[in-house]
C-alpha cells in the first residue's frame, strides 16, 4: 500500500511538471528534498538522544513500573477475557506504557509478547481473537503523553513554543483511544449477535 | 484556553524532575543510566534516514509539480465548509499508512507554513496522535501469525478517523 502510494506521488508529480512546464522546479525538488530529511534527521538526534537517556533514567528507578501496577486495574477490565494474574496481562500493560512514554521501540517486543501469549489463549488458531483485537485498537490509537519527535521537529523549523502541542495531543490522543475501546467494543457486541463471535 | 499551553509547558520539566528526585532517592546511577539509553536514540535517528529521504523527496516532487495543488484545490471547497484547511488532506490519508510517510509529510508542512501557523499546529497534534494502522496490524498479527484479522482494521481505521477529526476540534478550540 505504501509503495503505490509512493510511486503515484513521483508519477503524478512527473506528469503534472510535464503538463505544467515545472520539470525544473521537479528537478530542484529531488535534490533539496533529500537534504532537507538528513538535515532533519540530523536535528532528531538532539531530542531523541535525551529523552531516551531521560527514559531509562525512568526504567531503571522502577518508575515504568509504578505506572504499569497503578493501570494494571483499569486494564484487566479492558480485558475482561484474560484470566487474573496471566501473563498476557503484564506484557499488555508494559505495551501500553511504553507507548505513553513514546517509547515506540520498547512498547513493539512487548505487544508481539502479549500477541503470542493471546494466541496461546486461544488455543494457536489464526483467528484473531476479541482480546487480540482489543489490544490493536489500543495499539493504533496510541496513548501518547510526550510527542518527542514532533517536538524535535517543531525546535528544529525554529517554533516559538515547539511544547505547546503537548496538551492539544495528548487531548486528541485521549479521544482516538477512547474512541477505539468503544468501537472496539461495538464491533464484539455485533459479532455476538450474530451468533458467530469468538470466545 | 491559555492553560492548556501552561500546562503544555510545564509538562516536560516536572516529569523530568520527577524522574531525576526519584532516581536518586532510589540510588540509581542517573547519569550512567541516561548514557545507556541515550546511545539508543543516538541509532533510532540514523535509522530514520532512508525513510525520511525517500518520503520527503517523493512530496517534495508532487508539491513542485503543482499536482498537491491541484488535488487540494479540489478538495478545497469540501473542506472549508467545515472549517479544516484542505493542506492537511495529504497527511491525514498516510497517516494510517505510513509512520515515516507521515513524519515526511508533517515535518514539509511545518517547514512550509511554519511551527506556529494553524496548519503547522494542526499537522503537529495529528503527527502525535495515532499510530501507523497498517504496521502495527503487519508487526503484531505478522509476528504470531494471524490471517483472519476479524474486525481490527475496521476498529483501527475508525480509530484514525476519530484521532484526526479530535486534532482538528482541539486544535481549533485552542489556538483559534
Amino acid at each position: 500500500m505504501v509503495n503505490i502510494i509512493w510511486v503515484f506521488l513521483f508519477l503524478t508529480g512527473f506528469i503534472f511538471a510535464a503538463i505544467t512546464g515545472n520539470m525544473e522546479a521537479v528537478n530542484e525538488a529531488v535534490f533539496s528534498g533529500a537534504k532537507e530529511a538528513v538535515v532533519i534527521c540530523i536535528g532528531l538526534i538532539s531530542v531523541l538522544t535525551f529523552w531516551l537517556g531521560i527514559m531509562k533514567i525512568a526504567e531503571n528507578a522502577g518508575l515504568l513500573n509504578m505506572v504499569s501496577r497503578l493501570m494494571y486495574p483499569v486494564i484487566s477490565k479492558l480485558f475482561p477475557d484474560i484470566p487474573k494474574g496471566h501473563p498476557a496481562l503484564g506484557y499488555i500493560v508494559s505495551n501500553m506504557t511504553a507507548n505513553m512514554f513514546g517509547l515506540g521501540n520498547a512498547a513493539t517486543p512487548m505487544g508481539i509478547k502479549a500477541m503470542k501469549e493471546l494466541k496461546k489463549l486461544n488455543n494457536d488458531k489464526d483467528e484473531a481473537s476479541r482480546s487480540m483485537i482489543t489490544l490493536l485498537a489500543v495499539n493504533t490509537a496510541s496513548i501518547t503523553l510526550i510527542p518527542t519527535t514532533v517536538i524535535a521537529l517543531r525546535i528544529e523549523y525554529d517554533s516559538a513554543a515547539p511544547t505547546e502541542i503537548v496538551m492539544t495531543t495528548i487531548l486528541a490522543t485521549a479521544c482516538s483511544t477512547l474512541g477505539a475501546i468503544l468501537i472496539d467494543r461495538y464491533f464484539y457486541y455485533k459479532r455476538m449477535n450474530k451468533g458467530r463471535g469468538i470466545y | 484556553m491559555s492553560w492548556i499551553t501552561t500546562i503544555s509547558v510545564w509538562l516536560i520539566p516536572s516529569l523530568i524532575l520527577t524522574i531525576l528526585l526519584v532516581a536518586t532517592w532510589k540510588r540509581v546511577p542517573s547519569y550512567e543510566a541516561f548514557v545507556d539509553g541515550a546511545k539508543e536514540g543516538v541509532n533510532m535517528s540514523f535509522s530514520i534516514v532512508p525513510y525520511l529521504v525517500g518520503m520527503l523527496v517523493s512530496i517534495k516532487v508532487f508539491r513542485e509539480s503543482g499536482a498537491m495543488g491541484f488535488f487540494i484545490d479540489l478538495f478545497k471547497p469540501l473542506f472549508s465548509y467545515f472549517y479544516i484547511p484542505a493542506e492537511i488532506l495529504p497527511l491525514a490519508m498516510i497517516r494510517p499508512l505510513s509512520g515515516t510517510g507521515a513524519l515526511g509529510m508533517t515535518s514539509d508542512l511545518i517547514g512550509t507554513y511554519g511551527p506556529d501557523s494553524f496548519i503547522g499546529r494542526l499537522a503537529s497534534t495529528m503527527q502525535g496522535s495515532t499510530d501507523t494502522t497498517f504496521y502495527v496490524l503487519t508487526v503484531y498479527f505478522g509476528a504470531v501469525g494471524i490471517k483472519k484479522m476479524g474486525d481490527a482494521l475496521k476498529v483501527g481505521l475508525s480509530a484514525d478517523v476519530i484521532g484526526i477529526v479530535a486534532s482538528i476540534i482541539i486544535v481549533r478550540l485552542v489556538f483559534l
